[in-house]
């Protein structure tokens, strides 16, 4: 009873709301590192050096009016943002945030659930995230949201191609599809993917950028071209819901990047003697440590790098990432072959 | 109990997707349907298959569909199909004939002395590549020639000039 239900359930209920408070302090900690990028001092009023501002935000948006336009599809308008929040928050059920502990004389593994197709799961819950994307533009009835919306799925689409073909590489180096499974595969081999695996990782979190809509590939929020976006038509709350998934999204992203290529909750370097006294920190830290590492490299791409052009993009995507990941699958194939 | 609540909602959103007047509304109603079914292989331990639905189908093949669907002009007349007793009669024809050998699968798998017990963990990764690329390799790479010519007409088809 207790290990079926009530431990899943605590598990599930505190992954989930780590991940909401951390969308939200995403946020401020994204306008500080623009803020510092540009010079500036980002918000300082709210609590001391603005850390309560998060808070101010949310309840600014849950006050504010809720509109749905008048000729827009009401059904399909309310739905779209939660089409669009469900699947970045069902990702987190099979990521791996630490070793198994034991809490009050139990073992209890990190993570909600260890399937044995856990990367093929994230990847098809990810591919339902565009639905969000596309409604939202569709219905809301109004133009510049459905360009906005058409581009960010064609965007989506192309670079779904080369992420998961990075992916399979990195399957094919770790024997497994289980994320526990590549997390120990990088401790039995005594190597972090990304040492085998550079390039994979290079277009992985270049894919990335893309499939969450960041700058510099924001083609869909471009605010000159656009007036805003895809969710041009929406306020209040249902507005929020969207960049919660967008948040939430870049820190799967991220996870799944710390567990495929720099060894989850692993310390630096297992398998080297010399840093063993580094034992004392818990996984969890590391794997933590990590994610905002790739995060932090979010804010800051978004900080220093102009948007692309839609044609750079699509040229991009196609012609560079999806022919190198190819050949990346194939080297990496041949090499497992040989070795 | 599981199937019987799945098999039910797939029917139904089976159902809502052929009778629904809006396009739109029916191709969610098709997602619906499809990760419905994709429930169906997760409740029958077959989570790689259901991962596949998913990533495939719900995930890939539909938004295609919707992309067509909300970029068409449905305002316009539909075009006059020329014969259409001609169009009624084979579309009857093709259903019964679908029917009839459902039919006839249903009373073969019922007759048939009981299949041996699965493995534990049907469809897992490795069975299913074994199966693929060891057993059925020749069905497999014949399949994936079909595509590649359906691809390549459909290029041919798309652009003018070549």
């Amino acid at each position: 009873m207790v290990d079926q239900v009530v431990i899943p359930l605590l598990k599930i209920l505190i992954t989930l709301n780590a991940t909401l408070v951390g969308v939200t302090f995403m946020v401020l900690l994204e306008r500080k590192v623009i803020a510092w990028a540009q010079a500036r001092l980002g918000p300082m009023r709210v609590g001391p050096w603005g850390v309560l501002q998060p808070i101010a935000d949310i309840v600014k948006l849950m006050t504010k009016e809720d509109i749905t336009p008048a000729r827009a599809d009401r059904w399909v308008f309310t739905l779209a943002p939660l089409v669009a929040l469900v699947p970045a928050l069902i990702a987190y059920a099979v990521i791996p945030f630490g070793p198994e502990v034991s809490l009050f004389g139990r073992r209890v593994t990190l993570q909600i659930t260890d399937l044995n197709i856990g990367l093929l799961y994230i990847v098809s819950v990810a591919s339902i995230g565009v639905y969000g994307i596309i409604l939202a533009g569709w219905s809301s009835n109004s133009k510049f949201p459905l360009l906005a919306s058409l581009r960010a799925s064609a965007q989506l689409i192309s670079y779904e191609v080369a992420v998961t073909m990075t992916l399979v590489s990195v399957i094919v180096s770790a024997g497994t599809l289980s994320m526990n499974g590549i997390v120990q595969a990088q401790l039995s081999q005594g190597v972090w993917f990304a040492f085998l695996q550079p390039l994979a990782l290079f277009i992985y979190f270049v894919g990335g950028l893309a499939e969450t809509n960041r700058a510099p590939f924001d083609l869909a929020e471009a605010e000159q071209e656009l007036t805003g976006g895809f969710h041009t038509e929406y306020s209040g709350m249902r507005f929020a819901l969207f960049f919660l998934a967008e948040y939430a999204n870049m820190i799967v992203v991220s996870a799944v990047a710390t567990t495929l290529f720099l060894g989850g909750w692993l310390q630096p370097f297992p398998s080297v003697q010399a840093l063993a006294f580094l034992g004392f920190i818990p996984g969890w830290c590391w794997f933590f440590l990590k994610t905002f590492g790739f995060l932090y490299v979010f804010l800051w791409t978004r900080a220093t790098l102009p948007r692309y052009r839609y044609d750079q993009l699509m040229r991009l995507g196609w012609k560079v990432l999806i022919p190198l990941a190819l050949a990346n699958l194939a080297v990496t194939g041949v090499a497992k072959v040989l070795l | 109990m599981i199937f019987g609540v799945l098999a039910a909602l797939i029917l139904v959103f089976g159902l809502l997707v052929v009778t629904t007047r809006n396009t739109v509304h029916g191709v969610l109603y098709l997602v619906a349907d499809f990760l419905a079914v994709a429930l169906l292989y997760a409740a029958m331990n077959s989570l790689f298959v259901a991962a596949i639905q998913v990533l495939v189908y719900a995930g890939g093949i539909v938004v295609l569909y919707l992309f067509v669907v909300m970029l068409v002009d449905l305002k316009r007349d539909p075009e006059r199909v020329r014969a259409p007793g001609r169009r009624n009669a084979v579309g009857t024809f093709l259903a019964a004939a679908v029917l009839v050998e459902l039919g006839c699968l249903g009373v073969w798998a019922a007759l048939r002395p009981a299949a041996p017990p699965a493995a534990e963990y049907p469809g897992t990764v490795a069975e299913v590549a074994l199966a693929l690329y060891a057993d059925y390799l020749i069905p497999f790479e014949v399949a994936s020639v079909l595509l590649l010519v359906a691809m390549v007409g459909a290029i041919l088809l798309a652009r003018r000039e070549i």
